[in-house]
């Protein structure tokens, strides 16, 4: 008799502790979640550079989603440099003809992947760029070829609306 | 506790006691028996609360004239500095104020370390320190980021983008923190929240740290367990009260120094220019008081590891009580701890100095022996040293060296025990 009260109540108290747990994690989730972008910073994911300006061995520097991005018209030697390094030289091996469809055009985040500072252009010991903060050199693809940061860097979704535009985004 | 039996003398007090005995606690405060030997280094404890008042008081005078915006915060601060009445003073009071606190805290903690004050019983007390000095860092941090320049923007992606090197999740993590794709609006108005609500959590964890403090009561420079209260004792008022007092007026000389004559020589230069996402500063540097702690992140040539270093750093104190396998609490009877105690301070300022250094040649191989020896200290020569040491001899009571006069020990500590 008193172990079949004692089950009834084990059941009411499994039940409660588990409506009221699917019940603050209903509440907490809006709280953690409100610190995630908001809709006007994903509305401000693309954009459009106007590139006609740029010469070969220059580079152009715009903001795109409040990151730096590096638009890099390369000369042929920088061009011939990246293709012509073997993959197991590369810290994270990636083909340079996957990262500028157009060799000409390097575009990438001017961001370290270490941890976020902005590399200096035309600097290092691989022609590439340097980063101030914790010494990494990345090479004329932007590949990582020496120091702390793990990958190269990124190279985010573009295309080139006309011969003069490209598309960030 | 003997102050349980408080009664107040007046029918008022009384009245009042009876329903919320504030007076109960107040006169365990003021009669709370303290150890007589207590030397300055136990003053710094009085010193930190006072810096913890100094900054929410200041704190909350700024947020009155601050913009959490990253289109007006670099100006709002120049808009304190040029136009508030006595703006630069407050805003130099809080900004030296951080620096002061890590001062004291620092001391603070190595008198810790010094006297074994972490050993049992205080392990709660010393764990809850470490939760406070860990909000500390946190709180000082995201405050360096409030005036916008390109150290508080810089330091900010940095240090955010530690959380990156977690695999998996770390680059959802970052985002998360930032409210974007990069430190900007989001982030700094969470920090701003952030930066206004540690303080407080502080002021709890004081009570509990204080609160704890008093269950046990103070460790001593002797570090013996004494009977209280006793001949070795002394009430906290007004013994303490009027020595603390000293102190921080000697303490408060200090911070007035930096405050009125080198109110920026603890910051950097370039955070006086504002934030710009495209242009990284050639030289990032923390705070001062996060030098060690870079250098040790820094010293690892891997992202994750160097993360994972730097967190073990401060949390591997956390567990110090287990890792000292000593019996005996102070330095004074520890001959070779002593001498292992003063090298680990001297480890401690190498890796602040190199941290402030580039990460490259003399200095990145400082740092890396540096850096080994830290984590030498406590995983191996504190645990060994427990077993190995051969100690001096510890007095029976604080009054024992002082009073018991004999040169003999043995009759001395039979004169003790008759006492008891």
């Amino acid at each position: 008799m008193s172990e079949k009260k004692t089950k009834r109540r084990d059941f009411l108290f499994t039940a409660t502790t588990a409506v009221g747990a699917v019940g603050a994690a209903a509440v907490v989730w809006p709280m953690i979640d409100q610190m995630n972008p908001d809709a006007s910073v994903k509305a401000l994911a693309s954009t459009e550079v106007d590139v006609s300006s740029l010469t070969p061995g220059n580079t152009l520097t715009v903001l795109w989603r409040g990151k730096p991005v590096f638009i890099r018209r390369r000369t042929q030697e920088e061009i011939d440099e990246a293709r012509s390094v073997k993959m197991e030289d590369l810290i994270h091996p990636e083909k340079d003809e996957d990262r500028a469809k157009n060799p000409e055009w390097l575009v990438m985040l001017g961001v370290c992947t270490h941890l976020g500072c902005v590399p200096l252009n035309d600097k290092g010991d691989y022609n590439g760029w340097f980063c101030p903060c914790h010494g990494s050199h990345y090479d004329t693809s932007g590949r990582i070829r020496k120091g702390p940061a793990p990958w190269n860097m990124e190279v985010p979704k573009y295309e080139f609306v006309n011969a003069n535009t490209i598309k960030i985004g | 506790m003997s102050d349980h039996d408080y009664r107040p003398k007046s029918k008022a007090g009384q009245w009042f006691n009876d329903r919320l005995p504030l007076l109960t606690l107040a006169n365990h405060l003021t009669d709370y028996p303290t150890p007589k030997n207590l030397n300055y280094w136990w003053t710094f404890g009085g010193i930190l609360t006072f810096c913890l008042i100094t900054q929410i008081v200041t704190g909350l005078t700024l947020a009155m004239h601050y913009i959490a915006h990253a289109d007006m915060a670099f100006e709002s601060v120049e808009h304190i500095m040029r136009d508030v009445n006595y703006g630069w003073l407050i805003r130099y009071i809080h900004a030296n104020g951080a620096s002061m606190f890590f001062l004291a805290v620092y001391i603070h903690i190595f008198r810790s370390l010094f006297y074994g004050s972490y050993k049992s019983p205080r392990e709660i007390i010393w764990i809850l320190g470490i939760i406070i000095y860990l909000l500390m860092m946190a709180a000082a941090f995201m405050g360096y980021v409030l005036p916008w320049g390109q150290m508080s923007f810089w330091g900010a992606t940095v240090i955010t983008n530690l959380f990156s090197a977690i695999p998996l999740v770390g680059e959802g993590i970052v985002t998360w923190l930032w409210g974007g794709y990069s430190v900007d609006n989001p982030t700094l108005t969470r920090f701003f929240t952030l930066h206004y609500l540690i303080p407080f959590l502080i002021l709890g964890l004081v009570v509990l740290h204080i609160w704890a403090l008093h269950v046990p009561g103070n460790n001593n420079p002797v570090g013996i367990d004494i009977k209280k209260p006793s001949k070795d004792t002394v009430p906290f008022h007004p013994y303490i009260v009027i020595k603390d007092g000293f102190a921080l007026l000697m303490f408060m000389i200090v911070f007035a120094f930096f405050v009125f004559y080198a109110p920026n020589i603890l910051g950097h230069a370039d955070n006086y220019i504002e934030a710009n996402p495209m242009v990284t500063p050639a030289h990032i540097v923390p705070e001062w008081y996060l030098l060690p702690f870079y250098a040790i992140l820094r010293s690892v040539p891997d992202k994750l590891l160097g993360v994972v270093a730097m967190l073990s750093a401060i949390l591997i104190l956390a567990v110090l009580p287990w890792l000292d396998t000593s019996k005996i609490r102070s330095a004074v009877f520890r001959p070779l701890y002593k001498q292992f105690y003063w090298i680990l301070v001297a480890d401690v300022l190498i890796l602040g100095y190199v941290g402030a250094m580039p990460a490259e040649g003399l200095y990145l191989l400082v740092a890396r022996i540096a850096t080994a020896y830290y984590f030498l200290h406590f995983l191996v020569i504190l645990p060994v040293l427990g077993f190995k040491e051969k100690t001096l001899p510890v007095p029976l009571s604080i009054t024992e060296p002082v009073l018991g006069g004999s040169p003999n020990l043995a009759a001395a500590r039979n004169k003790e025990s008759k006492i008891e």
